[in-house]
């Protein structure tokens, strides 16, 4: 093996390995930062040592092992600083929580419960959304700060400063290495399901730039997700979340054309559609239906997604299902981006005129405005209506709203068709 | 990125003989370790060549051959279907796996519509439809 060779290798394991190390040495010095911190240290020794040694058989032992003994010498740095001015009894002290330091359980994790803290403390309210993403990447995906930054196209500075001053944050507010209990875990499992989705979302359509979509950050969304649900298994949400992301990454294949223009749900080409994620995507939904009585929120959109999936034609669509789904979504999770989906399906289950009635009596809500999505709808509505007239202004309208250029471009050749007095773009 | 991790038979699998508890174990573990971790997306065991065909396409008709096939070291005897982020990845996973004895464990990537590129012409696509809207076709009763 050649060393650059053995560098990709370290990097696989790495990636392998990062998150269980990481989780199990927070557990061990209570401190995230310092815990990813000694996981790099021993990352580094990796990368010197292996070259010459070759990969050690249990390399997640080994990193483990190498990160423990470097927060044993740093304990024992700042013991012998602390001793010049302090009682003998501190050093006790220090000395006792060394002894205690469990290296062999530190290592085995069965249960996978550090993995688990650890997603909840990435998550935790004390962050903002942005940095709960970031660090959630960061220390759960082992993504490096160069790939975040480059996934949500910010600039890699501003990466790095939210993660440093997300570790900041928790070590300050000493937030406890724990997994909530009773109420505190719907709440804060909630965050967790929701950083996971934000994810997969940023992915799937992204909000700009010229890519539509970026599969890797919905494969690393439902990568942890899929992870979750081994850690809680009797969660209905978190089925019901992978439920969803592995129904709507069936279909990214389907999703663009070959040079990268958006395609429809209706339009796509369903044989490319990826039937084992279907699979996954209905198996997991049958778990969260037998687990929970009442669908929440993600089983919910799962359960809509779901419709489309087992449709083999547009036209075998069971959209008066879908309509009862979205009644069942407002009730529980009330919006008017649930509204306006509602009323797309209603307009699909029973004419576009009905449709368009509760499409028009959104247009008023100021919590939609300068979401193109309404303007789109209604542009879409229009169109079947042979309005397209005022078609054409909603889908200009619906491009000028939009951050994304590929979709910005999608909306404008909808309005050129109206101006023709045509449903379909020239393609 | 997709690899399928292609499990090579021998004589015991080929004569129908299972795997130890013990290997079986192991396997079950290593497995869990897998689905822990969110890389499994499939994985099962074949049953041997000599409950499979084969169907020959030459000429004419194509004619089937019933197993079971001879050359052992080139049957499959199970596969995963792993979703992982390299090659690199892949191996390392399967460094873990409990395997032994002489044992081969081949590591294929699975195309995605991407490593089509520009081959993925229109003429293709509309074929792919055809077949599409037969077998909706068909499906329908």
């Amino acid at each position: 093996m050649t060393t650059s060779d053995t560098h990709r290798a370290i990097d696989a394991v790495y990636r392998i390995e990062s998150a269980k190390l990481i989780a199990g040495l927070t557990r061990i010095v209570r401190d995230v930062g310092l815990a990813e911190d000694l996981a790099q240290d021993a990352l580094v020794a990796a990368l010197e040592q292996w070259p010459e040694s070759g990969i050690p058989d249990k390399p997640g032992a080994w990193l483990m092992a190498t990160a423990k003994h470097r927060a044993i010498d740093l304990w024992r740095r700042n013991t012998r600083l602390e001793r010049k001015h302090e009682e003998l009894g501190r050093e006790f002290e220090i000395q006792q929580k060394i002894a205690a330091i469990d290296l062999d359980a530190a290592i085995d994790d069965p249960v996978g419960d550090d993995l688990l803290r650890l997603m909840f403390i990435c998550c935790h309210p004390v962050l903002s959304t942005d940095a709960r993403v970031a660090l959630t990447l960061r220390l759960l995906g082992g993504l490096t700060t160069e790939e975040i930054a480059r996934a949500f196209l910010v600039p890699v500075p501003t990466i790095a400063q939210r993660i440093v001053r997300a570790k900041r944050t928790l070590t300050e507010a000493r937030v406890p290495f724990e997994i909530p209990h009773g109420s505190d875990l719907a709440a804060r499992l909630a965050s967790v399901l929701e950083v996971i989705y934000l994810v997969f979302n940023e992915g799937y359509a992204a909000t700009a730039g010229d890519a539509w979509m970026r599969p890797e950050l919905c494969e690393e969304a439902l990568r942890l997700g899929r992870i979750l649900t081994g850690l809680l298994p009797k969660e209905p949400e978190v089925w019901g979340l992978v439920a969803l992301m592995e129904i709507q990454a069936s279909r990214l294949r389907a999703r663009i054309d070959p040079s990268g223009e958006p395609i429809l749900l209706l339009e796509q080409d369903r044989a490319r559609w990826d039937q084992l994620l279907i699979r996954r995507g209905l198996a997991a939904l049958a778990r969260t239906e037998e687990l929970s009585g009442a669908l929440g929120p993600y089983a919910l959109q799962a359960a809509i997604a779901a419709c489309h999936s087992r449709a083999r034609t547009p036209a075998e669509t069971d959209w008066a299902r879908i309509v009862a789904l979205y009644d069942a979504l407002a009730q529980i999770a009330p919006s008017p981006v649930v509204d306006l989906n509602r009323a797309v399906a209603v307009a699909m289950a029973f004419g576009p005129a009905a449709g368009l009635e509760l499409v028009d009596a959104l247009t008023s809500e100021p919590s939609l405005e300068g979401y193109h999505l309404l303007p789109s709808a209604r542009g879409d509505l229009l169109t079947k209506l042979a309005r397209f007239d005022e078609a054409r202004a909603e889908f200009e309208r619906a491009a000028s709203m939009t951050r994304n250029t590929r979709e910005r471009q999608l909306l404008l050749d909808r309005a050129a068709a109206c101006a023709r007095g045509s449903a379909a773009p020239l393609r | 990125m997709r690899f399928m991790v292609l499990v090579k038979a021998n004589k015991d699998s080929e004569a129908g003989i299972l795997p130890s508890t013990e290997l079986l174990t192991a396997m079950g573990k290593f497995n869990q370790e897998l689905a822990k971790a969110g890389v499994m997306l499939a994985g099962e065991g074949l049953h041997p060549s000599s409950k499979g065909v084969r169907v020959r396409f030459s000429g004419g008709k194509p004619t089937v051959i019933d197993g079971p096939f001879t050359e052992t070291k080139e049957l499959i005897a199970g596969f995963w279907l792993w979703e992982v982020k390299s090659m690199k990845e892949a191996i390392e996973w399967l460094k873990r796996a409990p395997f032994g004895g002489g044992a081969e464990v081949e590591i294929r990537q699975v195309f995605e519509a991407d490593d089509f590129g520009p081959q993925f012409t229109p003429e293709l696509r509309a074929q792919e439809e055809r077949l599409r809207a037969q077998t909706a076709k068909r499906a329908k009763p």
